[in-house]
This record gives C-alpha cells, structure tokens and sequence, in this order.
C-alpha cells in the first residue's frame, strides 16, 4: 500500500515537471501554426526583404524589418547604457566596496529590475523625454533614446548582479598572487578577477540583450507607434513588442491576416531571445564545470 | 609622476567611477520614485481607491483595477503555487541525472528567458480561443502562471539544496518513506526559501502588463469581477490607459495609481527578503 502511495506522489510530482514542456512545446505550435497560416498568404521573402510594414492600413506591407530595427535600436541603446554602469557597479562592489556597503547596495540596486516596467514607461514619456528635449530640440515626444536610456537603467541589475556573482566567485589567491606581484587593485580586476570571470560576465551581458529585446511596456509607451526603417534615436519607432500591443488593443477580428501578424512578429521575437537565452546557457553550463 | 604613482592614481580615480555608477543608479531611482510621488500623492485618497473608471479624470478611480489585480494574484497562487512546487520537488528530489532531467532543466531555464508578452500569444491562443474561457480573470491568471512557473521551481530547487543532507539521512534511517521524509521533514526545512521565491514571482505577476493586454484584459470595466470567467483590468494596464491619454489630470492619476502599484510591490519584496532572513538564519 506504501509503496503504491509513493508511486502515486512520484507520478504526479513528475506531472508537474512536465507541464514545462508542455508548455514549450505549446509556445512553439502556437507561433509555429499562426506563423504557418500567415506565411501561407504573406511572402516569406516579403517579409523578411520589405521595408514597410503597414499592416492596418489600406495599403499592406508586411516587411518585418522597422519592427526589427526599432526592436534592435532600442535594445542598443539599453546596452549602451547599462553595459558600462552595470560592469562598473560589479566590480566595484566585488573588488573594492566595503562588505556592509555590498550587502546592503545589491538588493537596492535590485529593486530596479522589481519595478513594473509600465512605470518605467511613465518616466520615460513624462520625466525622461521632456528632460531630453531641452538639450536635444528636435526629440520627438516618442522617441527610441529615451525608451532606450530608461530601459537600460531598468537591466543595469541583471548585468550588475550576475557579474558580481562571478567575479565574487573567483577564488582570492588569484588576487593575493596578483597583489603579491605588486599590482593595484584595478590591475589586478582587469587583468586577473575580471578575465576570471569572463564566462559569467558574457552570460549577464546575454541576458541583458535578451531581456532588452523581450521587452515590452517601456517602449509602448516611450517609443511610439511608428514602424520606421531607421538609426534615428530621435524619431518614433515601433519595436515587435510594442506593435503585438498595438494590435491586442484594437479590434482585429480571430483569423484575419492582421490577427496573424502578431504570430509571425510573435516568432521572430521569440527566435531571437530562443537564441540568446541557449547561447546563455551553454556558457554557463561550460563555466561551472571549470570552477567545480 | 612614475608610474607607480600614474597606477595609484588610476585606482582611486576607477574607485571614484565605481562609486559614482551605484550612485547613479540609485539616485536616479529615488528621482523617479520622488517624482511620481510629487505628481500623485496629492490624489490619492479613499476615493480614489473605491471609485469606478470615468471619462472624467477627477471622478475616476481605482477600484475595478484593482480588485482585478487582487482576483489575479489569488487565482495565480492557487494555480502555479502547488504546480511549480511540486515540479521543483520532482526535478530536486526524484529526477534522475540522465538525459532526461537534463531536457528538463535547460528547458526551464529557456522559459525563464521567454518574453513575457510570447506568454500572452500562448495564453491567447490555448485559453482564451481553444479552451474558450474568454478574456477572463482565470484565462489571465492561467497565462501569469505559466509565467511564473520557472521562477518558482528555481526557487524551490535552490531552497531545497540548502537543505542539510544529514536531515533526510536521519529521516532515512528512522524508517521513514522518501515522500515521508520530503513531506515532514525537508518542505518544511526549506519553506523559508520557497515562500521567498514565491512572494518575488508573484510580485512579478502583479506587475505584468503586456501579457494580460494581449490576452484581452480591458482598460475599461465597468465593474469589479465576482467570478473567475468575468472580464476584468489590472493596475498596470488601468496605468497604462492613463498615460496613453493627452489630458493632465490622467497623468497625476497614473502617478496616484502607480503609488500604489509600487507599495503593493515593495512590500512584497519585502516580505520576501524578511522571510529569507529569517530561513538563512534558521538553517545556519
């Protein structure tokens, strides 16, 4: 009786497990199947060559590039702006910050990745932007800098944290050897703690990409509802995110080619992140095995 | 100067940087937390907090906003609590190391990758139009507890590995089953650290936006949901409706709005860290 009872508890524990494949499994047919219907009536070469995409309007295109662009541009941004803070705060606080200032400024700095993003969209548009315009006349009210800029505070603790992990990680005696040999502090973070670390610091810096890219509110918000083939900071965009927004707010009727545009902009997002996130993975996979 | 003296310099000027960087991301969230402040704190009163949505900005209030974000918060920890729970028990405790608990894993750390609004696509597809439950609270909470689902059993898994292995032996050796042992003696071990866990990924949920828009969540419902098939709005998207719209007095109600927001979510981080504390202290 014992027995079957635990092979009972067993089975349903492993029930649970494997919803996560379902649930994978469910993201991938869903997209693939949408994705599939679209392509039956959309060029695929269109898509991927056009560069207007103007699906609600009367005349249609379906080029994925602005989508891809204003996606890439703002993620650009992000990481421009998070990558030399959050490489700077992580060092920082491993090498060179006092114990008690650590403990106490990491879960502060994490708050940042806490805070819903729609509220980081209402700064960007109402604090960021009319800031900006004052130095910058010619912003646009929606623009992808400062989408972009707030974005990359918002993952400055994904790149700060995970690399402190790492570089916390490195065992002292590289230091107390480099430090022995006479170096300073930052002689021996660059050229001993930090290359050390190097795998742990990629995969912050992937899943920072990945989470700019993913990313959806702030942009909806800041970035405006433009699709536009473009490098300019200064003008509206639309990113893949912030357009299935635009569209889940209308009225587009269940099957229509509009309706499915959401799937095909839905899979291309999620290639990309799919990648990244695998990419992430492999590295961490290889890098705890050489510490272990 | 030699060059010792030009490297000195450098670490102090690099320490001076590395200081100025926290700082600045620190600072920058106190500005942006005083700033909504300024803009909203004046508006908010009981009012606000029990008054319907309205065309008009200072009749509008709160109320169905949140009331939908207390019924998908309830909801989605009825669903995904004993879900991601139990997978992490399965995956730390029973998953063998072959290939097949490995799938697992890199599967789960992929969905933890996925951007929240692909969430919403499956949750629109699987549950709104296949499952045919609508645009409702439990379609939403279904898709915020897949979300969830991976940060969870993270959670779970790492809380568990904390757990001494002297405990289970012991357990072991008074005769007890595996799920005895796990049941009485490591859960509890280890509840700290999974409420930890649970708390964040809720204060995550109730944060989401763009999943729910996409699941057909509307900005404007007349009235609080009474069942989990009505239709409903939650604070972000009833925020989100307000800073899309041109007049002033819709920006100082979402500023008022996200107040709150931002106190529902702060003190969940904080009951999580407290309880954190607290089991770390335990443990040791």
């Amino acid at each position: 009786m014992r027995k079957i009872k635990e092979l009972v508890i067993e089975k349903s524990l492993l029930l649970s497990a494997l919803i996560t494949i379902a649930i994978t499994i469910g993201i991938v047919l869903v997209l693939a199947i949408e994705a599939f219907h679209f392509f039956s009536e959309v060029s695929i070469i269109d898509f991927f060559t056009d560069t207007q995409w103007t699906p609600l309007f009367a005349d249609k295109h379906y080029g994925i590039l602005p989508l891809l662009s204003g996606t890439l541009l703002t993620s650009f941004i992000a990481i421009s702006v998070a990558l030399p803070i959050g490489l700077s705060i992580s060092i920082y606080l491993s090498e060179y910050a006092p114990k008690n200032f650590r403990k106490v400024v990491k879960p502060l700095l994490e708050l940042l990745a806490a805070v819903p993003t729609v509220v980081y969209g209402f700064f960007a548009l109402i604090v960021v932007t009319p800031f900006l315009q004052q130095i910058i006349p010619g912003l646009s009210g929606f623009n992808s800098l400062s989408a972009g800029f707030v974005m990359g505070i918002m993952i400055i603790p994904y790149i700060s944290s995970i690399s402190e992990d790492a570089l916390h990680a490195v065992p002292n005696t590289l230091r107390e050897a480099s430090f022995g040999m006479g170096a300073t502090k930052l002689q021996t973070a660059f050229k001993v703690v930090v290359p050390a670390a190097s795998s742990g610091i990629i995969v912050s810096i992937i899943l920072a990409i990945s989470r700019a890219i993913g990313e959806t509110m702030i942009v909806a918000v800041a970035a405006g509802q433009q699709p536009r083939l473009t490098l300019d900071p200064t003008v509206p965009v639309e990113t893949i995110t912030a357009y299935i927004v635009q569209v889940s707010l209308g009225d587009v009727e269940h099957g229509s080619v509009e309706y499915r545009t959401i799937f095909a902009a839905g899979i291309t997002l999620f290639v990309f992140t799919f990648l990244l996130n695998t990419l992430s993975y492999r590295i961490r996979k290889k890098y705890q095995e050489r510490y272990e | 100067m030699n060059s010792i003296q030009k490297n000195r310099l450098k670490d102090q000027l690099f320490k001076v940087w590395g200081i100025g960087c926290t700082l600045f991301g620190l600072i920058l969230l106190a500005v942006f937390i005083g700033d909504i402040l300024i803009d909203g704190i004046m508006r908010i009163d009981w009012k606000f907090i029990i008054d319907l949505p309205s065309r008009k900005p200072e009749k509008a209030g709160i109320y169905t906003a949140l009331m939908g974000s207390i019924w998908i918060l309830l909801l989605t920890t009825v669903i995904a609590f004993p879900v991601g729970v139990a997978a992490g028990v399965y995956l730390e405790e029973y998953g063998k190391k072959n290939k097949f608990s490995a799938i697992l894993e890199i599967n789960i750390s992929n969905l933890a990758g996925v951007p929240s609004i692909i969430y919403g696509l499956l949750g629109l597809e699987v549950f709104v139009r296949i499952m045919s439950l609508g645009a409702s609270v439990l379609a939403g909470s279904l898709t915020l507890s897949l979300l969830i689902l991976p940060i969870i059993i993270v959670a779970t898994r790492e809380a568990i590995k904390a757990v001494p292995k002297t405990v289970k032996d012991a357990s072991f050796a008074l005769g007890a089953s595996k799920w005895q042992t796990i049941w009485n003696q490591v859960l509890p071990a280890s509840s700290g650290g999974i409420l930890t866990g649970v708390i964040l990924a809720l204060s995550r949920a109730v944060g989401e936006t763009a999943p729910l828009i996409v699941v057909g969540a509307l900005a404007y419902v007349p009235f609080a949901p009474e069942s989990p098939m009505d239709e409903f709005s939650v604070l972000p998207i009833q925020i989100f409706n307000w800073i899309s719209r041109p007049q002033h007095g819709f920006i100082e109600n979402a500023a008022a709005a996200i107040i709150i927001l931002l106190l529902i979510t702060f003190v969940m981080n904080g009951i999580a860290v407290y309880f954190r504390n607290k089991w770390q202290k335990k443990l040791k």
